[in-house]
């Protein structure tokens, strides 16, 4: 009981620890970047002296990125995220309003990735070099090079749900992922051994393909998550989906700090939290076994 | 009486006030671009808000975008005393607000002190701030009342084109509306439900309460190619503002709902850096403050391939500083800059310049190459650089593109004058010369290409300072005309901006709307949104 | 099979051949505006038509190819050794070295990375050769692109680390040096070529949408980026089928390299 604690303890911590220096990394980051405490409004020739400089001004408290993000800390501390000076609307209502669009997205996005992706690299653990082989491998090429805008785009034409467009964005990678991944662990000699022995194909495959390699397979299921998370930014600001990832382009575009750390923070937990989620399973997974 | 006595009560008044307030002239749709920031009138400074205000507000009078005159809305009359700094109105009585707050001189009077409170900064209020000191409003009657201003304000009354009455009284602040429509619904991200108002006060010929619409549904949708599919398949009724190259597809696809209202009021413009401060060479900014390099560059420039091919013909190769749109100011006298490469070479020659070898040189060696700052992910500004490019290396001019994420391009341009040439649109909101004050005096943040001089640098920079101030402090039209017409003048002969094309007003409209007048003002299609029905016998009767 | 090896030596043959003499067969200059042929169909003077600012497509695809070609598989070489320096050391010798890294990981994939191009931008000068601002957005690309492959890259190394031949090698008396380099590396090839793989058409795709950054490769210079990004607009995917052959060609390219290279993706 005990190991498991201080590894949960251990687990907590590291999240924690690196969601907050994400956070400040990404305030550093938007802080030195160019165009940051400009606003468009400026170039607004109506605007009188007076309203321009209180345009200006209105950026001051951002400027000192320590103080800032101590400021921000205490109010989420509080329960408090601030308001987004862009949308001019509680940080914490648009992200009540938009997670839940997004979460949607990247669900059935991991599901049809992984279940093309998966689906199409297992029967080439088994068979190679026939048309299968370069048939799966031009399907996924193609998706690989299509811009995820175009897709996004043809879904809309067609009408389909725009869901399925961050599965295809993230299906090739992990096809050839899988593919590379099964192929390597069938070269292995346990496998060959099992082979061998004339033990049932589902078996083998359950029990020596996929048992050795989970750490790798762990792997990519975290990393998928990041890469579905990246897809979704392309396809809500095509499809117009009101999500995370839309609100993320928007930010950044308007150099929004107050949403900028909150969207950091939020990627970068789901980001390490996935990864430490993944590595508890395969600790339990390697006690079990 | 129980409690299904009262259910069943309340359900048969819903239904009668619900009959009772529908016109039957359905729901129009179209979309904003983003969120609109505020709904509170006095705050507007985004388009998306902008535009919710125009068909929420109320106003005391209004620019009507096809005759381009005013017109009284809420107050039936108004005068402008002769020192220019009073306006008195006379208001139309028994009006309500959406939610039935009664509406008075308070509610104008409230809305003017705060359009004016300095600690709110107001873009709308900007405009009347004309000298230092409080504006002072008096409600003479309920329905009469006067505002005075600390200084003279030139054309005081198309001010009010912008202010939208808001309740001195009601519980509901900026939500209550004399406008057509009030926002009922609305889901960030997603869409904006503005439902009609069963209190608005106006009434056509046959004395049927307007609008005649009986809700608007507002999508937001920042993807034109979302927006124009959308448009296309029937899901929304107008898109107000097309691209030119989506404008042939809806006129190929569906004939008759594609609408070119002709030339608009916003110019595509290019300026150099001309800033004392900024970083770039020396013999550079020599080059950008010869009047004859400026003028050069704009023969040089083949405007009616860019308004050609570009805007696919729905644009006009620009005049000057103004288009011809604004029917009363334009500088009829002007004529565009021919499109003239031998004539630009002669420009250039008289100051130095020579082609060796298909390259410009000037005076001293120097290869004649700078960059062109412009707005990243504009596909329309993109190409006009694209081709002003090959227009340029003609005369041996090596022009490097540089697009730029927005905020990127305004910090170069605003702060740290880091840049060369920019190429940018302006969007015109407003006729003549009022809104034309920060960018045309040399003093002004908006100067672009030398902005905040202490002195005017140039001669002819001290001669539009002093027109300009002439003509705003101006009462008489003519006076002021003649001022400004000057000022187009040099501005055509010095082109601090030179000035590329003014694109046409395009928009697509569904052939279900009737009675939309689509205008060369915005907003193009729906400026007489009250007047708009989906249903041709309601528009009819 | 021999034939499908045939067919992809020939499309990268044709692919490479027709890029090194693209200034031979080119019927244009990529930059050349034939103002008067806009959007033209294709026609025996311009085979793949022209684009709206009537320039020639086939000669702009000709120079678009050489550019991606020469520098997108050059930034996945770079991310693909960075992924495997990374996520080899961390997954071989574990411990901190691993936390350390691969919290590294973590926050590469979480930080938005479009501050540090625009810093980057910022940092350029105006007047930079479109060239060397392609150059320096796929070093930025390849520098940036590790972190996913060196996650899936550590999780190997760990378990090679903790295999049976490692125990043997270690047991013979072979030092970590080799047995990491000798032993660990050889067998993370194949996950360092399917990151190779994939990075080259997301680099391609990529380095058209930092254009919207001041990145990226400028006008007039083409690139296979740009030339895609055409079809993300409602009017190029209706109407005009040619505007699709950078695509095709993008996706037989990568094919055929894949197929070609399909045996090194083996653990040796």
């Amino acid at each position: 009981m005990r190991p498991t604690l201080v590894l949960l303890a251990n687990h907590a911590t590291r999240i924690l620890l690196i969601t907050l220096v994400g956070g400040f990394l990404a305030l550093a980051l938007a802080r030195l970047a160019p165009g940051f405490g400009v606003d468009e409004r400026e170039f607004d020739a109506r605007l009188s002296e007076d309203t321009r400089a209180a345009i200006r001004q209105s950026h001051d408290s951002e400027r000192n990125i320590f103080h800032f993000y101590f400021t921000w800390l205490s109010g989420l501390a509080h329960g408090e995220l601030g308001v987004s000076p862009s949308l001019n609307q509680p940080v914490r209502l648009l992200l009540a309003e938009r997670l839940p669009v997004t979460m949607k997205l990247l669900a059935w996005g991991l599901l049809v990735g992984w279940g093309m992706g998966f689906g199409l690299a297992v029967p080439l653990a088994f068979v190679r070099g026939c048309a299968y082989e370069l048939g799966a491998n031009a399907f996924a090429t193609l998706f690989l090079c299509i811009p995820a805008a175009v897709l996004a785009l043809f879904f809309l034409l067609t009408r389909s749900p725009s869901a399925l467009v961050v599965g295809l964005v993230i299906f090739p990678k992990v096809f050839r992922y899988a593919r590379t991944l099964l192929r390597q662990t069938a070269m292995l000699p346990h496998v060959l051994t099992a082979r061998a022995k004339g033990l049932s194909g589902i078996r083998i495959f359950l029990w020596h393909y996929l048992s050795p390699a989970a750490p790798q397979w762990l792997a990519l299921l975290a990393v998928s998550l990041s890469l579905a998370l990246s897809a979704a930014v392309p396809v809500e600001v095509v499809c117009d989906l009101p999500g995370i990832g839309q609100l993320a382009w928007k930010a950044a575009m308007a150099r929004d700090m107050y949403l900028l750390v909150c969207l950091t923070g939020i990627v970068t937990l789901a980001t390490v939290m996935t990864k430490s989620a993944v590595e508890l399973l395969g600790e339990f997974c390697r006690v079990r076994i | 009486m129980n409690s299904r006595s009262r259910v069943l009560l309340s359900l048969i008044f819903f239904f009668v006030t619900t009959l009772a307030s529908a016109q039957g002239g359905g729901q129009l749709r179209f979309c904003l671009r983003s969120d609109p920031k505020t709904f509170d009138p006095v705050l507007v400074d985004d388009d998306p808000s902008e535009r919710v205000r125009y068909i929420t507000g109320g106003f005391l009078m209004r620019l009507n975008r096809f005759t381009q005159q005013l017109e009284p809305e809420l107050a039936t009359s108004w005068k402008v005393s002769k020192d220019g700094r009073t306006i008195s109105f006379r208001l139309r009585e028994g009006l309500r607000f959406s939610d039935g707050t009664p509406f008075s001189a308070d509610d104008v009077a409230f809305t003017m002190q705060r359009l004016m409170d300095l600690s709110l900064h107001s873009p709308t209020g900007d405009a009347f701030r004309s000298g230092d000191g409080k504006v002072q409003t008096q409600v003479l009657a309920p329905n009469k009342i006067s505002v005075t201003f600390p200084a003279p304000i030139a054309s005081l009354d198309q001010h009010f084109d912008q202010v939208a009455i808001m309740s001195a009284k009601s519980p509901k602040k900026e939500m209550a509306v004399l406008g057509p429509f009030y926002v009922s619904d609305y889901k960030a991200g997603s869409y904006l439900q503005l439902n009609r108002n069963p209190n608005y006060w106006k009434h056509d010929e046959n004395g049927r309460q307007l609008p005649y619409l009986d809700s608007v549904r507002l999508d937001i949708q920042g993807n034109r190619d979302t927006e124009m599919l959308r448009f296309l398949r029937g899901e929304i009724d107008l898109v107000d503002n097309v691209d030119a190259e989506y404008y042939s597809r809806v006129q190929t696809e569906q004939a008759g709902s594609g609408h070119d209202s002709g030339v608009t009021l916003d110019p595509e413009q290019v300026w150099f850096n001309q800033t004392p401060k900024s970083p770039i060479p020396a013999y550079k900014r020599a080059w950008f403050r010869s009047t004859n390099f400026r003028v050069a560059i704009w023969q040089a420039l083949n405007r009616d391939d860019i308004a050609r091919i570009v805007y696919r013909g729905r644009a006009q190769s620009a005049v000057g500083m103004l288009s011809p749109a604004d029917k009363f100011w334009f500088n009829t006298r002007l004529t565009t800059h021919s499109y003239d490469r031998q004539g630009a070479l002669k420009l250039l020659a008289q100051d130095g310049f020579r082609l060796q070898n298909g390259q410009l040189f000037d005076r001293d060696g120097h290869l004649v190459e700078f960059s062109l700052v412009t707005g990243a992910g504009n596909k329309t500004r993109e190409r006009i650089a694209t081709m002003m490019q090959q227009d340029l290396s003609q005369i041996g001019i090596k022009l490097n593109v540089v697009p730029l994420d927005f905020p990127s391009l305004i910090e170069r341009i605003t702060r740290t004058y880091d840049y060369e040439a920019c190429l940018l649109g302006l969007t015109n909101m407003s006729l003549g010369p009022d809104a034309q004050m920060n960018v045309w005096l040399s003093s002004a943040d908006n100067h672009q290409w030398n902005p905040r001089q202490k002195q005017p640098e140039t001669a002819w920079e001290a001669e539009i300072d002093r027109l300009m101030r002439t003509q705003a402090s101006s009462l008489d039209p003519k006076k002021r005309k003649e001022a400004f017409d000057r000022v187009q003048q040099i501005a055509w002969e010095q082109a601090p901006f030179i000035y590329l094309v003014n694109r046409h007003a395009l928009s697509a409209i569904s052939p279900k709307l009737h009675n939309a007048q689509p205008a060369v003002l915005q907003p193009y299609v729906y400026w007489n949104i009250d007047r708009i029905s989906k249903s041709a016998e309601v528009a009819s009767k | 099979m021999i034939w499908m090896r045939n067919i992809a030596i020939g499309v990268l043959a044709m692919t490479f051949a027709a890029c090194l003499l693209a200034g031979t067969i080119a019927p244009a200059s990529y930059a050349m505006q034939f103002r008067e042929e806009p959007d033209a169909a294709p026609s025996h003077q311009h085979w793949l038509g022209t684009d709206d600012l009537g320039r020639d497509r086939f000669s702009r695809l000709l120079q678009g190819t050489r550019i991606s070609l020469l520098l997108a598989p050059a930034a996945a070489f770079l991310t693909s050794v960075l992924a495997g320096l990374i996520g080899g050391i961390a997954g071989y010798w574990g411990g901190w070295t691993e936390r350390v890294l691969m919290a590294a990981a973590d926050l590469v994939l979480s930080l938005p990375w479009l501050f540090l191009l625009l810093t980057a931008r910022a940092l350029m000068p105006l007047n930079v050769s479109p060239m060397n601002s392609v150059a320096i957005t796929f070093l930025i690309l390849g520098l940036l692109g590790w972190a996913a492959a060196a996650r899936v890259v550590c999780a190997g190394a760990r378990s090679l680390r903790a295999s049976d031949f490692s125990l043997q090698a270690r047991a013979m008396g072979c030092g970590e040096a080799r047995l990491l380099f000798r032993h660990v590396a050889p067998n993370l090839q194949p996950m360092l070529l399917t990151q190779f793989w994939i990075s080259i058409p997301v680099f391609i795709l990529a380095e058209a949408n930092l254009g919207i950054l001041g990145l990226g490769v400028v006008e007039p210079l083409p690139s296979w980026g740009s030339l895609l990004k055409e079809l993300s607009g409602l009017t190029a995917i209706s109407g005009q089928p040619w505007v699709f052959v950078p695509l095709l060609l993008l996706i037989a390219v990568v094919t055929s390299f894949q197929v070609l290279l399909v045996d090194q993706e083996l653990p040796s």
